[in-house]
């Protein structure tokens, strides 16, 4: 009731001073943006720890995200935070897209994927935290995570969690038909056949809703898809037909229309219960994906200690190349009042040891942070899900700092869909892997234009 | 008595003077006042359909008019907008899948209520009562409660399909395939919908009065002669508005897949009816004023659609 009351005065009192600080210019429309800003703060979901500190809103959605909160609160006394789930990936991206588009209702931070700060940059959505002191975290996070939220000199977010690529693998369903873990997409393939001629499950499996690990996949081989600079707004340059991103689609819509692979949609039940089954004897993945699996029931029970991880098979082992799915960042938005305050809570938010442990140990996150990838604990770490396989120090920590980071697409949310069109296509037996390469080229590049970028092919 | 013949004698009233004064003024006044009551009446309906459907509509055409690119500002772009709409091959698929998913849903959902509407009102025991209670009670189920229950059952690894085709020692359909998907998604608004419009011709049905039954009975009449030649003719004004309904609602489909389509490996894409496409080129691609010359593409498809029906059938309706 206190904390309320308090709440209420505090909200009061912070629209009294934003009324009377844009009094000069702003009018109506700002006071009733300030309001609304306030209205957000009497609604944290962890209640503030210094109810007279200025309070930061943001929007996330890690499952621990309650006691990172708290970790934060107790430990500042200048800045306090104020949390709301606002939905998970797309959901929270499409609120956030209608803030944009509004020009108000935004939180002041807002935790988005590294491909999608981009899309959200490029409508001056975020703020360039090099102003802000952003350089002074840079050490602690690899190059290549570096370049994910950087778009030419301009840094757009920080970094949390990311999702170096891995292989995993069912151990049993190995043992039983006798086979090793490959190391080249060509084994990968021969592996394949070989079970599928022994009678056994699907090899893996080729989503059409999640594009993003394809285009991964795409990168891996050598394919630059995107490339484009904030600094440069205009310019966009696409080569989604390149010889490399031909050479995947047809490798996996090869492996599709053989039967040694599934098209089953991620992230849905129904994969879930066929990866609990054993319906699939490999799951090309991120290091978030064991304690996705663990959340969404599978590793347990009969099922316990199954799972073994091995590093991503490459096309040429002699230049091993490391790639990235997912993860995810901190950015300030341009509505933000305070922009200085929020690029502090956006640097030090999920950056301190104590939420780190709890979201690495709980394998809610795999984290970027040099601090943790250096930890004894973290290196040593004998995952459960695993069976004991200090999968960290053997297959994701050197992909991560193997990792050289990305170009994400300016509008990845049309790119993803048409990419998962493409995907359906190949799935369905309509068009081989270089037609749907060379149609998704074409899509883009007329999107592109349409939306008035210059497009070098 | 008395008193009566009193006031049959009395001299008239002094009320037609003012109207006799001639030059109507006062009358008018008189109505404008009635007028003013009218719309005072009308004011919070008004205030509604004003703040709620006018001003919103405007603002979406008034935003249809401009165009804003990512890498450009926004600025007027007339009708180029529509033109684009009208040319986009992703909304006139969209299109084109609605007035083909109308054409099959449509006959198929009003041949199934209208049957069980007079199967029901031939029927007067206690089990039509219950009946009629079970029909209808899809239709109170949220559409998207709904969706997700025959996403359940359509699933092929949890649903109940794969048991009973496993039963004969077969595999069960995929239903959301894109083989499939017309289907499955017709079975699920005509389970919806069925039962409302199933109520709509009941009540007219129990409208017609009883002794035209008993009329058409003295002459011989059997009761296949009775519905199809009394009771289908004299509701035809209801089946004209379930139509319209019918027109409108399926045109402007979008709860079924956009729920649907989370869960059927791509056969539903985002840009599967012209609503979906609008409802993720707005929300997920940020083209506010693409999406606008969308909806308004689709809302001149659907009056067109209907202002044809509706005089084609013009003779039969009666609320034309």
């Amino acid at each position: 009731m206190n904390t309320k009351v308090a709440a209420a005065v505090l909200s009061a009192g912070a629209l009294i001073a934003s009324l009377s600080a844009c009094g000069g210019g702003g009018g109506g429309g700002g006071g009733g943006a300030a309001g609304a800003a306030s209205d957000a703060k009497a609604k944290c979901s962890v209640p503030v720890t210094h109810a007279d500190a200025p309070q930061v809103t943001v929007w996330a959605w890690y499952p621990n995200m309650e006691s990172v909160v708290k970790n934060f609160n107790e430990s500042h006394e200048d800045v306090q935070v104020c949390w709301t789930n606002a939905g998970q990936g797309a959901d929270e991206y499409n609120k956030f897209q209608t803030a944009v588009s509004a020009g108000r209702g935004a939180p002041d931070v807002i935790m988005l994927e590294a491909d999608t700060v981009p899309v959200f940059a490029i409508q001056d959505a975020l703020v360039d935290l090099t102003e802000y002191g952003a350089e002074e975290v840079k050490g602690n996070f690899s190059e290549g995570a570096w370049k994910d939220v950087s778009s030419g000199d301009a840094v757009y977010a920080i970094p949390v969690d990311g999702g170096p690529m891995a292989m995993m693998y069912r151990k049993d369903i190995f043992e039983k038909y006798g086979i090793t873990p490959p190391t080249t997409w060509d084994e990968y393939r021969a592996a394949a056949e070989k079970m599928k001629a022994a009678g056994g499950p699907l090899f893996g499996d080729f989503p059409s809703n999640v594009p993003a690990p394809t285009v991964a996949l795409m990168e891996q081989a050598g394919a630059k898809p995107w490339e484009y600079d904030a600094s440069d707004k205009t310019n966009l340059k696409i080569d989604l037909d390149s010889e490399p991103a031909k050479k995947v689609l047809d490798y996996w819509g090869g492996l599709v229309q053989d039967g040694l692979v599934g098209k089953q949609d991620q992230f849905t039940t129904e994969y879930i219960s066929g990866v609990v089954n054993g319906d699939y004897a490999t799951y090309i993945s991120a290091a978030w994906a064991p304690g996705y699996l663990t959340g969404a029931g599978a590793g347990a029970g009969d099922d316990k200690g199954n799972w073994a991880v091995a590093p991503l098979p490459q096309w040429d082992p002699a230049n091993p190349v490391a790639v990235n799915w997912g993860g995810s960042t901190f950015a300030v938005t341009s509505q933000a009042e305070n922009k200085e305050l929020a690029a502090k809570v956006a640097m030090e938010l999920y950056a301190d040891d104590a939420s780190l442990e709890q979201g690495a140990k709980d394998q809610i996150i795999f984290p970027l942070n040099q601090s943790v990838l250096n930890a004894d604990w973290f290196i040593n770490n004998e995952s459960e899900f695993f069976d004991g396989q200090t999968a960290n120090k053997d297959v994701y920590i050197p992909a991560a700092n193997a990792y050289k980071g990305s170009t994400y697409s300016p509008y990845s949310t049309s790119f993803y869909a048409e990419f998962t069109k493409q995907i359906t296509a190949m799935n369905n037996g309509e068009k081989t892997g270089s037609q749907a390469a060379e149609d998704l080229h074409k899509a883009m590049v007329a999107y592109g234009k349409q939306q008035g970028f210059t497009v070098q092919e | 008595m008395a008193a009566q013949t009193d006031l049959r004698a009395a001299p008239p009233p002094p009320r037609e003077r003012p109207g006799a004064r001639g030059s109507g003024r006062p009358a008018g006044g008189w109505r404008q006042r009635e007028d003013a009551k009218g719309w005072l009446f009308i004011a919070p309906f008004g205030a509604v359909f004003i703040v709620f459907l006018v001003a919103p509509l405007a603002y979406a055409f008034y935003l249809s008019l401009f165009t804003k690119g990512l890498a450009t500002g926004t600025k007027f772009a007339g009708l180029d907008n529509y033109t684009r709409a009208f040319t986009d091959p992703a909304f006139l698929k969209g299109l084109w899948f609605v007035v083909k998913f109308s054409l099959v849903l449509i006959p198929v959902q009003m041949a199934v209520s209208l049957a069980a509407a007079l199967v029901l009102d031939g029927m007067t025991s206690k089990f039509s009562r219950f009946s009629r209670l079970m029909m209808f009670v899809p239709y109170a189920i949220p559409a998207v409660i709904g969706a997700l229950m025959w996403g359940f059952l359509y699933s092929p690894n949890f649903g109940p399909a794969q048991q009973l085709f496993g039963f004969f020692g077969l595999d069960a359909p995929v239903m959301l395939s894109p083989d499939n998907v017309f289907g499955a998604l017709m079975n699920v608004v005509t389970w919806q919908w069925a039962g409302y419009y199933m109520i709509v011709i009941y009540a007219a049905l129990q409208g017609i009065d009883p002794s035209i039954y008993e009329a058409a009975k003295i002459d011989g009449a059997s009761s296949w002669q009775v519905a199809l030649r009394i009771k289908i003719p004299m509701v035809a004004s209801a089946l004209v508005l379930i139509l319209v309904f019918a027109v409108i609602g399926t045109l402007q489909f979008f709860t079924e897949p956009q729920i649907l389509g989370r869960i059927s490996n791509g056969a539903i894409p985002p840009d599967f009816t012209p609503n979906m496409y609008a409802f993720t080129t707005a929300f997920a691609f940020a083209q506010f004023n693409y999406a606008s010359a969308i909806s308004f593409s689709l809302g001149a498809v659907v009056f067109i659609g209907v202002y044809i029906f509706l005089f084609a059938t013009r003779k039969r309706g009666s609320f034309l």
